[in-house]
């Protein structure tokens, strides 16, 4: 009755999930959705790790997935308000207004 | 138990592209919210039900709460975003293409090791998990603690309009 996915299937679905958020990146200007890309990207990754733990049947990935969502946690808690204060200061979150450090 | 990945999968990744292509943020942080569960659903097909409980509320919950927030209290909820160069567009959907086929096609191919059967797999149970958590990575869980207690601080302290 229940047939077994594939440990290939999971990484090519991770990888697509991965690459939309690496497109995103790109593609956007908005900062607070190019934040949300990195989210994504986070995400697919995580999912990657959970899928080779549970099939190798090993806790340590599982607890890795763990540590990385409370780093992301905190990472979303600081970079919002980075955004803010950037967004008081510009007027707008286009990140082309942020260009003092290019070459 | 394949029918409701493929359902999971394609739901994930089309949430996903709709998260890069819609103009409102407001709807990239709902699209985002379904690809959350969608992850989610995941979680549970490969029976880390901890994970997948944790995913919802720290992602569904917390961050896109706060995602949402920052969005309506810098009044963002208009398609305010100029337009990119076409070129510059064009550009980045190439080199985003090229860098999923570039990984599809190495993947694809690619002999993996996994043995067990993830649906019976037991290390994704709370007991478990919490055996590895506080046995293996006690130290790890506790550095954790200090990096939260770091991250509000710098949130407080960014979030001040000026410091004395």
């Amino acid at each position: 009755m229940f047939s077994a996915i594939p440990l290939n299937y999971y990484i090519i679905v991770s990888t697509l999930i991965f690459c939309i958020g690496v497109l995103g990146v790109l593609f956007r200007r908005n900062a607070i959705v190019i934040f949300m890309c990195i989210e994504l990207m986070l995400n697919a990754i995580n999912l990657l790790l959970v899928a080779f733990s549970s099939f190798h049947g090993d806790a340590a990935g599982q607890v890795f997935v763990f540590f990385i969502m409370a780093v992301a946690a905190a990472e979303v808690a600081v970079g919002l308000a980075i955004l803010t204060m950037i967004y008081r200061n510009t007027g707008s979150v286009d990140i082309n207004f942020l260009s003092k450090l290019k070459w | 138990m394949l029918s409701i990945f493929y359902f999971l999968s394609f739901l994930a990744i089309l949430c996903a592209l709709m998260v890069v292509v819609s103009k409102n943020p407001v709807h990239s942080v709902l699209y985002l919210i379904l690809t959350f569960f969608a992850i989610a659903g995941h979680y549970v097909l490969l029976n880390a039900q901890f994970l997948a409980a944790v995913h919802v509320i720290v992602y569904a919950g917390a961050i896109m709460v706060l995602f949402l927030y920052v969005i309506m209290m810098l009044n963002l909820n208009a398609a305010v975003e100029p337009n990119k160069k076409s070129w510059l567009k064009i550009a980045a959907t190439a080199s985003g293409g090229l860098l999923m086929v570039v990984l599809v096609g190495i993947f694809r191919s690619a002999v993996t090791s996994g043995t067990g059967n993830p649906s019976q797999s037991q290390v994704g149970l709370v007991h478990n998990l919490g055996v590895a958590l506080y046995r293996d990575f006690m130290r790890p869980f506790e550095v954790s603690s200090i990096l939260f207690l770091a991250a509000m601080v710098g949130a407080v302290m960014l979030g001040k309009k000026e410091i004395h």
